[in-house]
């Protein structure tokens, strides 16, 4: 295989963006350091522990598990593009009503991955979501306060009036 | 009066760590910046014959290569900063590439520099060292018999120290109507923050000045070492943590590899940055714990311990690390009665070199270990002698009315009422009505089994003439500054160093109550050198104890001084002012008064101070306390075996903390139910394992089993408040509560679910095959 640079595009966060990147080149590695979207976080080497999860074409997958070139021509969402301070998502709002973290550095990919989970069952129960936990790691809160940060965006989206799947509320963000 | 302390404020840290704009270590881009690499020794005990470094070097990208010859002279060797006297200590301290020899799977041998990351590891592979591997001592008890390899020939039988407290008169055990023995492996684990561990190095050419961003629970501890190290004045040094994805003592230590980058990026005068991978954060990243402990305990058949004699056999690896050696001995060793008055404790340890990883301080650093062999121990001697486990604890606990208490050992616990939380514990799992259900299910055949562990532990470090008399290299009091700007909004600094504890809201809420003023007009600096004075950082869960201390007596005194100024603008003594909800009021004449907001800006303008006053509104206060603190609690596990498979379900968990004041019990809560993780982690699932070469046999996530969502129930966790009485909050640590009393708790219940079997102890981590094995073992005996 040829070390020869390519061109990448990809629509990330909803903008279309273009960057060089060696075919070797892994997409966890591509949005952050070429597109500079550090909120994505890389904690090991061999796919365990999950921090670096966003969603492509709308399922989330570990950015280490797919190179760059894998998703030219995909929609990807990182953490920047599901909300803001002043406009946070539902997840992001029951993470830090519950204090669903601590130190920060897994929790991208923990929410992108329960926007994955709630995406495909939007009423979990507590083991439903410590299941659906499996693929991340956390070493700093237990789970407790992430389960129940989940458990508060659920109801966030319940009380918000109208009926918004995780992915959808993603959209709301953005727009 | 308003008040915020104690109350569970969503965290002022959250906002930016939530929507992806923290900034961590990896996210540090200068113009120019190279990257590092490093080469790690595959062998645990070998001689470096030669480095070939050519043809890494035409490698696209290289920019420079060191070796640990290259170095030679030009950058000190890694000392420890706990020299623990009185034990023969032989210190060895690393170089921060291996000259002529590695002594662990991990050891530094070269550093490249280069480019690009890609590049730099491509490069990597390419460069050629031949080694002759030499037999290694991996096992510490087998390091220290006659004949072992030696890691380091100066050092007879591996003994880096050997440490003894306390004596036991003889006959005590002669005459004691029960004597318990057993034989503890406290396991080697790992500290596994998510954010492994970095550096970059950004030297300044015109001014001779070194930034050095990296990964640390103590920069001034770092700066002050490493500024030895790098031969450049601490004035010229500047260390900055950014964000930090957790550390739980594994970023404690001063190692090699920021002392390189360091060197690395004046040498080249460019920026430099290393990240470490996580297979390599596994080998050359601190472990914890692996600690060999014989405890015997003499009593009465009433159930009163009279005796305690404990050997600690420590595996330290290859060096001794930044506080290793205080561990086992100073942490451990004067624990090991627990929250017990036995009148008589003795203590020897042996700190072993081997061919390992070095051990540091992990969530607990030797109180786990102390209050694992103390919380076993006494089951098995109520087992002994046909008691309730609980009842054995309540004979036993040092009695309310004996606070400040003072061990065997000489420490002097602060406070402590050690029935509050235990009746609390056993309230909410309504223990008799369990121990009966517990009777009939055994005989339904199934295996429950509940664990007590009513522990205290030892923090808040502490009293810096007593950091002295027992070795540690440096002060353990903090610092704090409470500057208040004209419009009355406030930026604050300390020395500790949080990376997920929440200082910045915890500390914020001191600050509001005491000020007046609301949590949104505060905003706290940390992990800064030239920001923050100086400060020993965060561990020993010190931080809220001593930091918190500090802020508290630091916002005191611009009250103080506030008080004044408004005294003098009302013209009125100061004893007739009284300050409430950020207003100076005159006692007795409503409306005379003056907001916390006018005096700061009376104070910053100086247009009319009191005579003899200096301008400006700030308060610093250095807090050096008088003692050390000692939370308690209880803990409560209650397990289902599957004797088919070994199988153990954790069916519930009760935690009952007393830390003194709780600040904020949300964020409190967190510490405990990631220290219960950690601990229960330790008792049934983790643990670094080298085989007899000296292989790391668990160097991924792969093979080293971190705790899991679903491996947990709900933990039920509440606290008691008994204050400390040596600090201003009243607060005691509450950092590493939950895995000091989390491992006992659970070997205990599981220990107690296979009493039908007459099994008395399993070697963590308690996986299916040894809980199974154990059964089988069991069954052929009876």
């Amino acid at each position: 295989m040829t070390n020869e640079k390519m061109k990448v595009n990809m629509t990330v966060n909803g903008r279309e963006r273009s960057a060089e990147a060696e075919p070797r080149m892994l997409l966890a590695h591509f949005l952050r350091d070429e597109l500079g979207l550090t909120g994505t976080h890389i904690g090991c080497d061999t796919s365990q522990c999950g921090a670096c999860t966003v969603m492509v074409d709308g399922g989330a997958v570990k950015s280490c598990t797919l190179l760059a070139v894998q998703a030219d021509g995909s929609e990807v969402t990182t953490v920047e593009g599901i909300g803001t301070v002043d406009n946070m998502h539902p997840i992001q709002q029951g993470f830090w009503e519950e204090h669903g973290l601590q130190c920060g550095y897994c929790t991208s990919g923990v929410m992108m991955a329960m926007i994955g989970l709630l995406d495909e069952n939007p009423n979990p129960t507590e083991e439903e979501i410590r299941e659906g936990l499996e693929g991340v790691i956390c070493r700093c809160t237990g789970y407790q306060f992430i389960v129940k940060a989940v458990q508060k965006a659920i109801q966030i989206m319940a009380e918000s009036g109208q009926p918004v799947t995780a992915k959808e509320a993603v959209g709301e963000v953005r727009s | 009066m308003t008040t915020v302390v104690g109350t569970s404020l969503k965290r002022k840290e959250d906002p930016k760590l939530l929507v992806g704009t923290g900034y961590f270590s990896d996210d540090i881009k200068l113009p120019g910046m190279l990257h590092a690499v490093i080469l790690r020794s595959p062998h645990a005990h070998a001689k470096i014959k030669s480095i070939n470094v050519e043809e890494a070097l035409k490698s696209p990208g290289v920019v420079k290569i060191y070796t640990g010859k290259d170095l030679e002279g030009k950058i000190g060797r890694i000392p420890s900063s706990w020299l623990v006297p009185d034990c023969n200590l032989k210190e060895m301290p690393q170089y921060p590439l291996a000259i002529d020899r590695v002594r662990y799977v991990g050891d530094g041998v070269a550093m490249l520099i280069a480019e690009d990351k890609y590049a730099a590891r491509d490069a990597l592979d390419l460069i050629d060292v031949e080694y002759e591997v030499l037999e290694p001592a991996v096992h510490q008890k087998k390091a220290m018999a006659e004949g072992a390899p030696l890691v380091h020939d100066e050092v007879e039988n591996n003994i880096a120290f050997h440490w003894k407290a306390g004596e036991i008169p003889e006959e005590i055990f002669k005459t004691a109507e029960v004597v318990v023995k057993e034989s503890f492996h406290v396991q080697r684990v790992a500290p596994s923050p998510m954010e492994t561990r970095a550096a970059v190095g950004d030297y300044h050419p015109a001014t001779g000045e070194l930034t050095l961003y990296c990964t640390s629970q103590n920069p001034h501890i770092h700066r002050m070492v490493l500024s030895g190290v790098l031969g450049i004045s601490e004035a010229k040094l500047q260390v900055i943590v950014p964000d930090m994805g957790g550390g739980f003592g594994g970023k404690i230590g001063v190692y090699p590899d920021e002392a390189l980058v360091g060197y690395a990026s004046r040498d080249l005068q460019q920026p430099v940055k290393w990240i470490e991978q996580r297979n390599e954060h596994f080998m050359a990243s601190n472990h914890g714990r692996d600690e060999i402990i014989d405890v015997e305990v003499a009593g009465s058949r009433d159930g009163k311990l009279t005796a305690i004699r404990v050997k600690n056999t420590a595996n330290m690896g290859a060096y001794l690390s930044t506080m290793g050696p205080g561990v086992p001995t100073i942490d451990f060793g004067l624990m090991i009665t627990g929250s017990y008055d036995i009148p008589h404790a003795s203590c020897e340890t042996f700190g072993v070199y081997t061919n390992t990883t070095p051990t540091d301080a992990y969530r607990g650093a030797g109180k786990p270990e102390a209050t694992y062999q103390i919380e076993r121990i006494i089951d098995l001697f109520a087992r002994e002698i046909g008691m309730d486990p609980l009842d054995v604890r309540k004979k036993n606990f040092a009695p309310k009315e004996a606070f400040p208490y003072t061990n065997a050992q000489g420490l002097v616990y602060d406070s402590g009422d050690y029935e509050k939380p235990l009746k609390k514990a056993l309230e909410i799992i309504d223990y008799e009505k369990l121990r009966k259900e517990q009777e009939e299910l055994r005989k339904e055949g199934k295996l429950i089994g509940i664990g007590l562990s009513t522990y205290v532990e030892l923090c808040g470090f502490g009293p810096s003439a007593v950091a002295g008399a027992i070795g540690f290299q440096g002060g353990v009091w903090e610092n704090s500054t409470v500057r208040v700007h004209p419009s009355g909004k406030v930026t604050a600094f300390a020395g500790t160093s949080p990376h997920g504890q929440g200082h910045a809201t915890t500390f914020g809420q001191v600050v509001a109550d005491k000020l007046g003023i609301p949590m949104d007009d505060i905003e706290f600096v940390f992990n800064d050198t030239k920001s923050v004075s100086m400060g020993w950082g965060t561990y020993g869960s010190r931080s809220t104890a001593v930091g918190g201390g500090a802020v508290s007596m630091a916002a005191d005194r611009v009250v103080d001084k506030a008080k004044k100024i408004a005294a003098h603008e009302l013209e009125v003594s100061t004893e007739d002012i009284e300050f409430e909800n950020g207003v100076f009021k005159v006692k007795g004449v409503p409306g005379r008064e003056r907001t916390f907001q006018e005096i700061a800006r009376s104070a910053n303008y100086a247009w009319n101070l009191p005579e003899g006053m200096e301008p400006s509104l700030e308060g610093q206060a250095f807090f050096d306390p008088e003692n050390f603190v000692y939370p308690f609690g209880t803990h409560i596990v209650v397990v289902e075996i599957d004797q088919d498979t070994g199988e153990i379900e954790l069916k519930r968990y009760i935690a009952v903390d007393d830390v003194g004041r709780v600040i904020n019990p949300l964020t409190a809560s967190g510490q405990v139910h990631g220290g219960i993780a950690q601990g229960v982690g330790q008792a049934m699932w983790e643990g670094i394992v080298y085989n007899d070469e000296g292989q790391l046999m668990s160097g991924t996530f792969m093979d080293y089993t971190m705790p899991k969502a679903r491996f947990f129930p709900e933990i039920e966790n509440s606290f008691t408040e008994t204050l400390s009485p040596v600090n201003p909050l009243g607060s005691k640590g509450v950092g590493e509560t939950g895995t000091t009393a989390s491992i006992p708790a659970v070997m205990n219940a599981v220990v107690d679910a296979l009493e039908p079997f007459g099994i008395t102890d399993i070697d963590m981590p308690l996986t299916p095959e040894k809980v199974w094995r154990a059964i089988q073992k069991g069954r052929e005996q009876a």
